[in-house]
């Protein structure tokens, strides 16, 4: 069975990972933030994944199945907090809340 | 009744308190009573003391009441204790009793003064703090006594603090006299950590045992000790705060600028006198240094328009006999110059005090003039007083004291012909400004009317006063005149004689005779300068150099300018330069770093979560790198 090679598979998680920091730092919409932080926490996962199937270990799906747990956590915690900014800022924009500058 | 000695001190001590604490509330009737009647029991008590001390001496002719241990740190262990001898009697007696007088007299010469009790307070405090001096029995709590009557000269000049000149009188006061005070701590130190005592009866035992004459030690003691005695009693060259400290009130003047602060240093010096001996350079400089400052003043006093200022020159000037007296070890003649001293300057002080009261704070003695007849009893004590400074042949106190220091520079043991000459000219001088300031003040026309009569309260102290300069002289008659050696007798239980040299009676006849001319002849210029024909005096001081030469002189020396050139300006010239204090530009530009971390940190704290993110990113990749890479 023909595997598709370990480097060309972390470079993907890699490129997925970048993009989707990169969308955490430019977007200003709070939703679009989680969306991001989604596509990289599933980049990680994914890298997980492919050592896995390289050392021929389920302990990479094991971990990623981990992360699936913490991610639906994440989203209920970040939805319920874009929520509570929407109501006190009456906007999405996540830099409208630097109520904490310094 | 000796061992009720510590009360001669407490009492004072006690009117203070008692003053300092509820004066402010109680009627200046009673405050006054209060501080009146502390120092008059004192008097009465060290006058029995004295009695009973005389008439049955103890062991030794020396008095010495511990009371307790005051600390015991290293070795050194004074004690408040208390040590009567013929030399701290002379003293006590002479504070007590002119203190009492004084205080007497101020009952009615400050009246209506804002801070009356106050005033009372410190006087108390100057005369309890002026015993725990000349009783210390050991030189810690006469250096405590010897500071507190610091403290106390510098409260009292500046009593009307509210005028800013005062202020600067005062502060001149204690910081001049502070760097003597500084030399004779280090005097001090000096004489503990190689005799290992600071207890006078010791120190004197043991300092010629360990020290020989004229070594290094005893010279360097003894210098720095006579620093102190010199700023105390305004001798060259620590002599410029005196004249400046009239600006405090007239009885002030008279208790502490004349009669016993000032004399403190003649104290510490006839007290220290084996060191002295030990060192006879130092006490070579002593008489040196009273000779020039008795010249020096005594112009000055020549000089001078302020009455009270002609008799601070004419004060520092007495001092500088005192220490010519010390300094041809004619000890004993020097405490009988300061007992007669003090009798007739507290006199004159007082009598002057009346006239400027008179005369609405007239201080101007060419405003004053003509006052004889409306104020009869102060021009006679004045007189008196004036005749005894000016050392009027055979009935005055002070023509018996003076002419026993100049008997004894011309033949005693360490006779010195300068020292003498300076003195014999010093008395021609005495005389003409005495003379001078009386016919000024009294005779001639009047020139403003009287203001304020003076009661009995303030003439009795006058005219006893005018008593003891005048019989006070008679304890102690030359041998041409009766030969009376009270004084001296009594003195040479603790002091050491002064054998004459050679001569005998006739020298000192001659000797006598000189003073006695000199004085009369200075009496009788003065008369003939500043009575009879005045206008002599006027046209030399219009002259040139007349005139430059009695602004120099009015200016004490310019004394004051030296000092103020050498020392005041360029201190306050580093003080202007170094207004921002580049010291403290190493502290502040470590709180500027910090400031800025502050800023940069806090700029950091932007609130925005994008940030956040960036830097932890950042952060990350720097750590990765160093970890990969290095």
């Amino acid at each position: 069975m023909n595997t598709v090679p370990m480097e060309s598979g972390l470079v993907l998680a890699g490129i997925l990972f970048i993009l989707g920091f990169i969308g955490v730092l430019v977007r200003r919409n709070i939703v679009f933030i989680l969306l991001s932080l989604e596509v990289m926490l599933n980049a990680a996962g994914l890298a997980f994944i492919f050592a896995g199937s390289r050392w021929v270990q389920a302990d990479g799906q094991v971990m990623f199945i981990f992360i699936l747990a913490m991610a639906a956590a994440e989203v209920s915690v970040g939805l319920a907090l874009i929520l509570q900014i929407f109501r006190d800022f009456k906007t999405l924009d996540a830099d409208a809340a630097n109520n904490m500058r310094g | 009744m000796l061992e009720l000695l510590w009360i001669v001190p407490a009492l004072p001590f006690l009117g203070f308190l008692i003053l300092a604490l509820i004066g402010s509330r109680m009627p200046g009737k009673t405050a006054a009573a209060i501080g009146v009647a502390s120092i008059g029991l004192s008097a009465l008590l060290t006058v029995f003391i004295g009695i009973n001390f005389i008439s049955s001496p103890p062991a030794g002719r020396v008095y010495i009441q511990t009371l307790w241990e005051w600390f015991n740190v290293a070795g050194l262990n004074p004690g408040i204790a208390l040590r009567l001898d013929a030399v701290s009697l002379t003293f006590i007696f002479v504070i007590t009793f002119v203190g009492f007088l004084i205080h007497l007299y101020s009952v009615e010469y400050m009246e209506g003064e804002e801070g009356y009790s106050r005033f009372f307070a410190y006087m108390n405090l100057f005369v309890g703090s002026m015993l725990m001096l000349v009783l210390g029995d050991n030189l810690v709590l006469l250096y405590l006594g010897w500071e507190g009557v610091g403290l106390c000269s510098y409260l009292l000049i500046g009593f009307w603090y509210k005028d800013p000149a005062n202020g600067y009188a005062a502060r001149k006061a204690f910081i001049v006299t502070r760097v003597g005070d500084t030399a004779m701590a280090i005097g001090l130190f000096i004489l503990f950590t190689e005799l290992g005592s600071l207890n006078i009866g010791r120190l004197l035992e043991v300092a010629p045992l360990n020290w020989p004459v004229g070594s290094s030690m005893p010279v360097l003691a003894a210098a720095l000790l006579l620093g102190g005695a010199v700023g105390k009693s305004a001798q060259l060259p620590l002599q410029t705060w005196l004249p400046d400290a009239m600006a405090g009130p007239t009885p002030v003047s008279a208790l502490i600028h004349a009669a016993t602060m000032v004399t403190a240093g003649v104290y510490l010096i006839a007290r220290m006198h084996v060191i002295f001996t030990l060192a006879p350079v130092v006490l070579t400089i002593v008489g040196v240094i009273g000779a020039l400052t008795l010249l020096l003043a005594g112009f000055s006093a020549l000089t001078q328009h302020d009455i009270k200022r002609v008799l601070a020159y004419s004060t520092i000037s007495q001092i500088g006999y005192m220490f010519l007296a010390l300094g041809v070890g004619a000890w004993s003649a020097a405490v009988f110059h300061f007992m007669i001293h003090a009798f007739f300057k507290a006199l004159l002080f007082l009598g002057a005090g009346v006239v400027i009261l008179a005369l609405h704070h007239e201080q101007n003695m060419f405003k004053m003039g003509g006052v004889r007849k409306m104020i009869p009893v102060t021009f006679w004590t004045f007189l008196i007083g004036s005749a005894s400074l000016a050392a009027l042949p055979l009935v005055t106190g002070g023509f018996y004291s003076k002419d026993l220091i100049l008997f004894y520079a011309f033949d005693g043991e360490r006779a010195n012909r300068w020292l003498y000459a300076a003195g014999l000219l010093g008395a021609l001088i005495t005389a003409l400004y005495t003379t001078r300031m009386v016919l000024l003040t009294f005779f001639g026309e009047a020139k403003t009317h009287l203001h304020h009569k003076p009661t009995w309260i303030m003439e009795m102290p006058l005219v006893v006063l005018a008593v003891l300069s005048t019989f006070g002289g008679f304890v102690e008659l030359p041998h041409t005149l009766g030969h009376l050696t009270l004084f001296s007798d009594f003195m040479q239980t603790i002091l050491p004689g002064n054998q004459v040299a050679e001569g005998g009676i006739s020298t000192e006849l001659i000797l006598q005779l000189t003073a006695a001319v000199t004085a009369i002849l200075g009496i009788f210029i003065a008369y003939m300068l500043y009575y009879k024909n005045p206008e002599r005096v006027t046209a030399l001081r219009r002259s040139a150099f007349g005139s430059r030469l009695h602004a120099f002189w009015k200016k004490g020396w310019g004394f004051d300018w030296l000092y103020d050139t050498l020392f005041v300006n360029p201190i306050v010239w580093i003080a202007e330069v170094n207004k921002s204090d580049f010291i403290d530009l190493i502290y502040t530009f470590i709180a500027w770093v910090n400031r800025m971390f502050n800023r940069a940190f806090s700029f950091t704290q932007s609130g925005r979560l994008r940030w956040y993110a960036m830097g932890i990113a950042l952060g990350a990749i720097i750590t990765l790198t160093i970890a990969v890479f290095l």
